[in-house]
């Protein structure tokens, strides 16, 4: 199974460089690309001058929060007098997003090389790699090159270890990951503490994403100045960014661009546009987590932290699920709460019951036998959904109700009226 | 109002440990990577899982006792991970995955080919010769690759209604 | 917990609290209280159910006030109109699934979801009839614990208890979204010695007493503040009460004591407060044979004995009675200038900690008032004491029915019961109850006021819950009468009309209670001044 397609000349190929490269999955593959260089030089730095280096280039998480990365290390304590984790969140579930499953496919060194430059700045001796349950093929090579790495022994004293999920989307937030290593259910925590003084079993934790930390090697390597140069926007906004694109586009995949890139051309340029005979209805750009996107918003964003803001959604992972004409935009935002409902993890009352309730309305919308006050209904129970909870799944399934509402109304009131057919059975 | 006793146990045969010999040393490997035995609970659970199919109650209590855990507790966690099987199922267990991304890539459909390819025919269900079992699942975080689906431990990406034939029979 | 002081408002009513403080406790003490379900102060914080959402100003959003400490000027609103529309969401959300069976249920009328959708919940419900409610079969837990899952809004106070406070997790969250409820491992059973907590903890009808089940409605109860007679721990308890009938027991909060929580054991030892073969008026012996006589001659057939004995008497005394009866028991030889012996003894069980909470047990010694039988000069030595009355002019016997022993003496005895056991019945042979010349019917710990002395030395007041049966009288009453009846002018003759007063006579002639009253000792009690040693 080779990579899906030769790098775009648009694209800007930082991390993905060598994807499709089978070669590259090994050690001695990995050493002939430069690999490995930079860690035995961060490894012999000050840890806090390899942060201040992150901090400098502008790096922020590509998991969803955007948080500043090099910040996010400082927060660690100096003085040591407890044993420090790094937690590599592999638990890539957000729907529409693929990019860290392809980082550890392609290249599973990137993703051990920055894990121990990191684990090195803040200290830590021992990182979790968690990786989702479903993930087997990225299990396998990540398993093959972390025993060769070992072999060769390149991460010093730090220890990596894999860690394996086991079907819940929830462990993906910071703190029911943690929850989850130490073998409990994947609860999300109330904060404070925040990990950085209470994290895995209790002790400093720092915890990045998969792309956050590969990016890191390249950093170290090319400069902070490098990094912060690529960027067509927002000058808080810097490097590159994966884009998983996926739903009804010509060609689908993951795509490598600066951050600031337009989404209409990445839509239209590099993923070949819709099918043929088909428009664009709608877009979510981040992720299934974030409002939805209609066409005139979809065409006029820029791809960064700042830019999709400014069009009312939110940069989250970069996963870009795209809708053409032909989608019944009722029952998708259907799946998706209904998405949300499985994966719910139960501790609070308006998630719990709240992401039920919402398909269940979505549902009967479906049936044929939804109501007018159905819709106030619906937003209404995502305002009571939204800012209350411990972690945003609550949240996240309110932002594609509440916009879709919002921006498809009248394909919920041709349900209501009758004026299309139910595709459900109530 | 109804009270419901538990059930007893099921079965007298007696039981058979899963931690004995290289799936206990492999449990002591990895025991040595976390500060806390309980840490060591969803790894043991899949070694559980990979030598039996499935996690009965009876593992659980074994598993809970090798780790000093509870019974109630390590149940509480097999819950709630839904990989973790709490029943029997097919040898070949196929996730297919229909959330949004896939679903308007017609996912939909491809769970109904295999249904039926399978003999399966309802999902979760096990077909009658014992070999399938299909489940849908959300998100497989393979989306632009429609329709992912797991076979076992096989990640298979863009599965079509017309590749699904061939692809049982693979595996027959 | 810091000393350091830190100034807020929770609806305008300025409080000060230790740093540290959350904002729930802090709006207690300003005379707010937070609607909340997953907060209990006895558990971690697990900050689940959002029910405790409230406004603090210069804050974003709303923040979960059992989650968040106090900090100095903070200005909290439990009623803006965020926070209450927020509030009244939650308990929109706990009322989709949940049966609306009160009428059936048996936390009606002391339910927090009743009472805070009551407040603030919404008139009627938008989850339309068609959708199913969740609903799983009722659960069998453990001896006395049912589940009724189909009410249970996963505020997970039950499954914290057990792994938290218990030490034994045999409870859990099963299954996830809004298919999640309490499980129990099919081998294990919530029979912990103190896994009938949970069912206090309930915040709804979801866990269940088997053994108040369908007994009484809530509002029908009578609740009377007392302590455990189980075990020499001293547990603060509610006597619940239906038409005079002891019910069901539970804990009352006191920190220095039991916490929030009360064992099994004493949970269940209640019936006996009920007995229907009650001595329900005084005997006396005339021609070989006990009649029931009014309390003058009663009580002038035992102070004529008293006043024939050469103040050579022997009390064998209950430990589960009264400090203040155990006191007139005493000085109806001692205020005399007697010679007295006091013994006691204690039936022992197995000890049975509560693991999170230091120095809480079901202690092996059942008895609510050893230590203050000791601090009276009662002693352990009960043997001795038994043959000791063989020669005694007088055995005095208060409420203990297994007198083993027998006495050339007179032998009165106070009892809530007549034993069997007698003159020439298998295990009698002269000690029996029914051998004696005067028996006085008296008072349970339920249908009087006293005091116990706890194992650690803590003096604590019990009330009383119902009346007493017939012509049945506490037996400081009675001892008190007694006295006075022999009273030689040296104060003793003083009548004591009140269970305060008698306590005060005590405070005033014995050291360890000096300067202590029922208004020292309140409803959370004091420790006694002696020093005593703790027996090991």
């Amino acid at each position: 199974m080779g990579y899906p397609h030769k790098p775009h000349p648009r694209e800007t190929v930082v991390l993905s460089r060598h994807f499709g490269e089978a070669d590259a999955r090994t050690y001695k593959g990995w050493v002939k690309r430069g690999g490995y260089e930079v860690l035995a030089q961060a490894l012999a730095m000050e840890p806090g001058r390899v942060t201040d280096i992150v901090k400098e280039s502008g790096l922020r998480g590509r998991g969803g929060a955007g948080f500043p990365t090099g910040l996010k290390w400082s927060f660690m304590p100096k003085e040591k007098n407890k044993p420090h984790f790094l937690c590599v969140n592999a638990d890539e579930s957000e729907p529409g997003t693929f990019k860290d499953r392809e980082i550890m496919r392609w290249t599973p060194h990137a993703l051990l090389e920055g894990s121990a430059i990191a684990a090195h700045a803040i200290q830590a001796e021992v990182v979790y790699v968690y990786i989702r349950g479903e993930f087997t093929e990225p299990w396998d090579f990540m398993a093959r090159a972390l025993a060769e790495a070992n072999d060769a022994r390149v991460f010093g004293a730090i220890k990596i270890y894999l860690h394996r999920g086991a079907g819940a989307y929830i462990c993906g937030e910071e703190t029911a990951l943690m929850n989850s290593i130490e073998g409990k259910r994947g609860n999300p925590r109330i904060k404070p503490p925040f990990p950085a003084a209470a994290g895995v079993f209790g002790m400093p934790t720092t915890i990045n994403n998969v792309e956050t930390l590969a990016a890191v090697p390249q950093i170290l390597k090319h400069g902070a100045a490098w990094y912060k140069g690529l960027s067509l926007s927002s000058p808080k906004s810097t490097g590159t960014k994966l884009f998983s694109v996926c739903g009804h586009v010509q060609k689908p995949g993951n795509y490598e661009v600066t951050m600031g890139f337009p989404l209409k051309d990445l839509l239209y340029d590099l993923c070949g546009g819709m099918r043929p005979g088909r428009t664009l209805k709608a877009c979510i750009p981040g992720g299934s987590s974030v409002p939805i996107l209609n066409r005139e918003e979809t065409e006029s964003c820029l791809l960064d932290y700042e830019g999709v803001v400014d069009k009312g959604s939110m940069l989250g992972s970069g996963g870009v699920i795209v809708f053409d004409d032909s989608t019944d935009m009722v029952y998708q935002i259907m799946r998706l709460a209904r998405f949300y409902a499985h994966e719910s993890c139960a501790q609070c009352t308006q998630c719990r019951e709240g992401t039920a309730w919402t398909t269940k309305i979505l549902e009967r919308i479906l049936s044929g036998r939804g109501t007018t006050a159905d819709l106030d209904l619906l937003l209404d129970l995502s305002e009571n959904m939204t800012g209350k909870t411990i972690c945003v799944l609550s949240d996240s399934c309110a932002a594609p109700v509440v916009s879709g509402i919002k921006k498809f109304k009248s394909e919920f009131e041709d349900y209501i009226a009758g004026r299309r057919k139910p595709v459900m059975v109530a | 109002m109804s009270v419901t006793a538990h059930p007893t146990p099921a079965g007298t045969e007696e039981y058979q440990p899963v931690f004995v010999g290289a799936t206990l040393e492999a449990l002591g490997e990895i025991l040595t990577r976390y500060p806390t035995r309980q840490a060591a609970l969803l790894p043991a659970l899949w070694l559980v899982q990979g030598a039996r199919g499935w996690i009965s109650d009876r593992n659980m209590a074994e598993v809970a006792e090798v780790l000093g855990l509870t019974p109630a507790y390590v149940k509480g966690v097999v819950t709630f991970y839904t990989m973790y099987h709490q029943h029997p199922v097919g040898r070949h267990f196929v996730q297919v995955c229909t959330t949004s991304p896939c679903n308007v890539c017609g996912a939909e459909d491809v769970v109904r080919a295999l249904l039926e390819a399978t003999g399966a025919n309802e999902l979760g269900a096990t077909s009658p010769d014992g070999n399938w079992t299909v489940i849908e699942v959300e998100c497989l975080g393979a989306c632009g690759f429609a329709t992912p689906i797991l076979v076992n431990d096989d990640f298979i990406e863009s599965v079509t209604p017309d590749k699904v034939p061939d692809l049982v029979r693979k595996y027959k | 917990m810091s000393t350091e002081l830190i100034n807020l408002t929770v609806d305008d009513v300025p409080v000060s609290v230790p740093k540290g403080t959350l904002v729930i406790e802090a709006a207690k003490q300003a005379g707010v209280l937070v609607p909340h379900y997953c907060y209990h102060p006895g558990l971690p914080v697990a900050g689940v159910c959002r029910m405790c959402l409230v406004e603090i100003e210069k804050q974003p959003k709303l923040a979960i006030a059992c989650a968040t400490q106090v900090a100095e000027g903070m200005v909290v609103k439990t009623q803006s109109s965020a926070a209450k529309s927020a509030r009244t969401g939650v308990l929109e959300f706990l009322l989709i699934n949940h049966p609306l069976d009160c009428p059936i249920c048996d936390q009606a009328g002391e339910c927090e979801l009743q009472d805070f959708t009551f407040q603030e919940g919404r008139p009627a419900t938008r989850y339309s009839p068609v959708y199913a409610k969740r609903f799983n079969p009722v659960e069998d837990f453990g001896p006395d614990v049912l589940y009724v899952p189909n009410r249970c809004i996963l505020c997970t106070r039950c499954v914290r208890f057990m792994e938290d406070v218990a030490k034994e997790p045999v409870l859990n969250v099963s299954e996830r979204g809004d298919r999640a409820f309490i499980g129990i491992h099919p081998e294990a059973r919530l029979d912990h010695p103190w896994a009938g907590n949970v069912v206090d903890l309930c915040p709804v009808g979801s866990l269940l007493s088997k053994d108040f089940l369908h007994k009484a409605r809530a509002w029908e109860l009578d609740k009377s503040a007392s302590i455990c007679t189980g075990c020499s721990q001293g547990c603060n308890i509610t006597l619940d009460t239906r038409e005079g009938v002891v019910v069901r027991v539970r804990p009352r909060p006191n920190l220095e004591v039991n916490r929030y929580f009360i064992c099994d054991h004493g949970r269940m030892s209640y019936r006996w407060m009920n007995r229907g073969d009650r001595i329900e008026a005084p005997l006396v012996r005339r021609g070989g044979e006990l009649h029931a006589t009014d309390w003058d001659e009663a009580l002038e057939a035992a102070a004529t004995l008293l006043r024939g004995a050469a103040r050579r008497g022997v009390v064998l005394a209950s430990p589960r009675a009264s400090t203040e009866a155990l006191f007139f028991a005493r000085e109806l030889f001692r205020a005399r200038g007697g010679d007295w012996r006091g013994a006691f003894q204690v039936v022992m069980g197995e000890e049975a900690a509560l693991a999170a909470v230091p120095n809480l047990a079901l202690r092996a010694e059942r008895a609510p008032n050893a230590r203050g039988a000791e601090l009276l000069g009662y002693g352990r030595d009960y043997a001795a004491a038994v043959a000791a009355a063989e020669t005694a002019a007088v055995l005095l016997v208060l409420d203990e029915p297994e007198i083993a022993g027998r006495t050339q003496g007179a032998l009165i005895y106070a009892g809530t019961v007549l034993p069997a056991g007698g003159r020439g019945e298998a295990g009698g042979g002269g000690g029996g109850a029914r051998d004696a010349q005067v028996v006085f019917p008296i008072a349970n710990v339920a249908e009087e006021e006293g005091t116990f002395v706890n194992r650690d030395g803590r003096v604590q007041r019990y009330f009383q819950a119902k009346p007493t049966p017939g012509m049945a009288r506490p037996a400081w009453w009675v001892f008190s009468e007694l006295l006075a009846i022999l009273g030689n002018g040296d104060g003793t003759e003083a009548r004591v009309a009140t269970a305060a007063a008698a306590f005060d006579r005590l405070a005033s002639s014995v050291d360890a209670f000096r300067g202590l009253s029922y208004t020292h000792l309140g409803l959370a009690g004091v420790p006694a001044s002696s020093t005593v040693p703790v027996p090991a």
